[in-house]
């Protein structure tokens, strides 16, 4: 009873805050509030124990007052290896600011996995559509799909956009180094602000020219005068060092400078200003790092209850907690029941039956079976 | 420390205990080995279906659920203009599917875990709940847990009888068990009350005189809440809305209720207790490996055969022995497996009991009824043992209640007419 209380204390919530909104200023407001919480109370007991929105879902998964999702209208290659989704998102969603990510939810093989993408289109399109780059990385599971097999019409799950690697109220000369798909926040800023920003430079690593993604646009924009880039394609001209980059872009002190990429790049460039005494003009983004070190056993922490200790890799979760104390939830102890089902808040584990290793980080919400899985590296569990 | 043994397929040596009727342990032709084998066997193939659940399960899962939820819809609205006899039979008949769909193929399967893999949390074993009297948590510790854990193990599993009927003869007999063939039907009526006072394992309190327990006091007060709603969904808000149709929408969700009680405890009643299916003694899951765990889930359950139709209206718990080898396995694909399993049974002389629907229920009433009379008694030796019971029964309560008149402790007495055994003919 609780969860269903719960959840339908939260739609109701939700649909009175519409009608909030839609009667704002009425004379009959608080009249017209009191029916439409009792139509709410109404329809979430003659749909119980399921909520009103379950069924709504089925017609209208966009609507407000739903979980946030998406719905892709266009699938559009940029390189051989990068695609950009355009998105209508749910009513609800609240906008962005240029630079910030979103995460996505895309039932892969039928399994909802969530990754971050940066939003590179305009905050005030007209159409009130959205966009995403999505890079193929070698392998991934997410990005692989994007690449080949998502098509107009799928529905995507969404949380609001987030993040401060933006440009704020800053207008003045602008320092913009990126590599690779680094380059997605930063177009986001470009599309969005480049009209308002007088000096910028763009440094951007891409193993040849055909891997540069927008590179028509930038090019464009470099032949128009607005910015100036400066291509560097890795597999002729090697990696960007700190020292090519501040021999090209002489006066890199006094520019704010935004930086994405992979880790070492980001690495050495936040030290080097910081040696410099400006650490204060770098803003760096890193991405979710996609490798995580898997191996037999590993620490498990539990976040709630603070205890920690070392398991092997044949113990199983529910075994390690409880001799550490924590008060495991469990059933069947042979994995059918699923009464010991807890969060995986971060870390990984593996399956002792199957051998599967399953991964999470802290906003995945991935649940597991703690009497079944082993620690396969570190790991930190929701009790 | 605690961990199961049933974890590992490692069979070293086997422990047969007889039952109490003397009837050899039914797996008693397989040695170690050849159990070890078929635990691998088994866990290779779960494995290889679990490694190929993809979109194709999902979809599956997600057409039901639409499927279910439009005709629930449909059904219900139709049902607003009930005073139309048309609108009445096919709303009535198309919530009796709705709701039977609802409970088994979706509510059933999903509380088991079979769709967790997904990661979608409103398909999610730990956030369902169903259109049921028992509240998904108490159902999910005494179906998931104790029954699949201990599945057809005397003394531990109580969906043998669900405690108040007697449907295997190395169960004891007891007077009271005259009348389970009218406890039966009963039961079949109000099934979804049947299965919530069971999850509260109501009988056992009351034997016990721990009724007023504060965490079975609480789980009550979940039962109730529950059914509070239930009962103001269907026979309240529903009859309301359809303003002049308020008593035929009334009784057409009283019918639907009660089809799908019929038809889930038909169902559910074909599980377990067709003739064929084993039964094994207490002592025979000391030390249990997966691989006789495996050995007593397909040994204790009988299928359904029949159509695609049928499969998806059981919730595909007409393949309850391939339900019971894999709980967790998205319903779809048991039928699969059906083929292999049964090779499997074959080739390691295991008994894969099935049939068409008429015969497995018939089968499970004649158990039922054939059951309610002591084994191997004449009409004469029937008649004197149940007035003999009766007699203890009525002397024992009378006393009971001078007792408690007097104050004294009535409760825990009355337990004695219910479990001291009663003399059963040799």
């Amino acid at each position: 009873m609780p969860l269903a209380a719960a959840l339908l204390r939260a739609d109701a919530g939700g649909v009175s805050d519409r009608v909030d909104q839609g009667r704002a200023g009425a004379a009959g407001g608080r009249r017209g509030r009191r029916l439409g919480a009792t139509l709410q109370r109404l329809a979430a007991s003659a749909v119980t124990p399921l909520v009103p929105g379950d069924y709504l879902d089925l017609f209208a998964p966009l609507r407000a007052g739903a979980p946030l999702r998406a719905r892709v209208v266009q699938v559009q290659r940029e390189t051989r290896d990068a695609t950009t989704l355009v998105l209508r998102p749910g009513k609800d969603w609240a906008g962005h600011v240029p630079g910030q990510y979103v995460r996505i939810g895309v039932d892969v093989d039928g399994v909802r996995r969530w990754r971050a993408y940066s939003l590179t289109s305009l905050v005030d399109a007209p159409d009130g559509l959205v966009a995403v780059t999505v890079k193929a990385i070698p392998d991934g599971v997410v990005s692989g799909h994007v690449a080949r097999r998502l098509r107009p019409g799928a529905l995507l799950h969404l949380d609001q956009a987030t993040g401060d690697f933006t440009l704020g109220a800053h207008r003045g000369p602008t320092l913009l180094v990126t590599a690779g798909s680094g380059i997605t926040p930063v177009m986001g800023m470009l599309r969005n602000h480049l009209h308002e920003l007088s000096d910028v430079v763009l440094v951007h690593s891409a193993p040849t020219s055909s891997d540069v993604v927008f590179g028509a646009e930038l090019r464009a924009w470099a032949a128009e005068d607005r910015l100036r880039l400066l291509e560097r394609h890795t597999s002729v001209d090697g990696l960007l060092s700190v020292e090519d980059l501040t021999a090209s872009v002489p006066d890199w002190r006094e520019r704010h400078t935004w930086a994405c990429g992979p880790t070492a790049m980001l690495d050495d460039v936040e030290a080097h200003w910081a040696d410099a005494g400006v650490a204060d003009r770098m803003h760096t983004e890193r991405f979710r790092p996609t490798v995580v070190a898997t191996g037999e056993g590993g620490t498990v922490s539990f976040a709630a209850s603070g205890a920690v200790v070392e398991a092997d890799g044949g113990t199983t979760l529910l075994d390690a907690g409880e001799d550490a104390g924590v008060l495991m939830p469990s059933g069947c102890r042979m994995g059918i029941c699923f009464g010991c089902v807890v969060g995986l808040r971060s870390g990984s584990v593996r399956d002792l039956r199957s051998g599967d290793v399953t991964t999470a980080v802290p906003e995945d919400g991935i649940r597991i079976q703690t009497c079944v899985s082993a620690a396969a590296g570190p790991c930190e569990i929701d009790l | 420390m605690a961990t199961s043994t049933r974890l590992s397929t490692v069979t070293t040596e086997r422990t047969l205990t007889p039952k109490r009727s003397g009837k050899p342990d039914p797996t008693a032709h397989l040695d170690a080995e050849q159990v070890e084998a078929l635990g691998r066997e088994l866990d290779a193939l779960r494995k290889e279906v679990f490694d190929s659940r993809d979109a194709h399960d999902a979809a599956y899962i997600r057409r039901v659920i639409k499927v279910q939820r439009s005709l629930e819809l449909g059904s219900r609205a139709v049902l607003l203009f009930s005073l139309f006899p048309p609108a009445w039979f096919v709303g009535t008949a198309g919530l009796s599917v709705a709701k039977i769909l609802e409970n088994m193929e979706i509510g059933h399967n999903i509380m088991h875990g079979q769709w967790d893999w997904m990661r979608d949390p409103k398909i999610h074993s730990t956030a369902y709940e169903w259109d049921h009297a028992s509240p998904s948590e108490l159902w999910k510790h005494s179906h998931n847990e104790l029954h699949h854990t201990f599945t057809n193990v005397l003394g531990r599993d109580n969906d043998l009888g669900y405690g108040i009927m007697r449907v295997d003869e190395d169960q004891r007999w007891y007077p009271a068990y005259v009348m389970q063939p009218v406890w039966n039907f009963f039961n079949a009526c109000f099934f979804e009350y049947g299965i919530a006072a069971y999850d509260l394992e109501l009988g056992k309190r009351i034997n016990q005189g721990t009724l007023d327990d504060p965490e079975f006091r609480a789980d009550v007060r979940k039962v109730l809440t529950k059914i509070r709603r239930q009962m103001t969904k269907d026979y309240l808000v529903h009859p309301v809305l359809s303003g002049p149709s308020f008593f035929h929408t009334l009784g057409a969700n009283m019918v639907a209720n009660l089809v799908r009680n019929v038809w889930t405890h038909s169902v559910i009643m074909c599980g377990h207790f067709p003739e064929g299916v084993e039964t094994f003694a207490k002592d025979s899951i000391e030390g249990e490996t997966r691989g006789e765990w495996y050995l007593r889930q397909m040994m204790g359950s009988a299928n359904i055969r029949g159509s695609k139709a049928m499969h998806v209206m059981t919730g595909n718990l007409s393949h309850q022995i391939e339900h019971h080898l894999f709980p967790d396995m998205p319903s779809n694909r048991y039928a699969q497996i059906a083929p292999r399993i049964q090779d499997i049974c074959s080739r390691y002389g295991i008994s894969y009991t099935t049939g068409t629907l008429p015969q497995q229920v018939a089968s499970a009433w004649r158990q039922v009824i054939k059951l309610s009379l002591p084994d191997d008694t004449g009409a004469a030796q029937t008649a004197a043992l149940l007035a003999r019971g009766a007699a203890t029964g009525v002397r024992r309560r009378v006393g009971a209640l001078l007792r408690s008149r007097r104050g004294g402790p009535a409760g825990p007495r009355v337990t004695a007419t219910v479990t001291e055994p009663l003399p059963v003919a040799a």
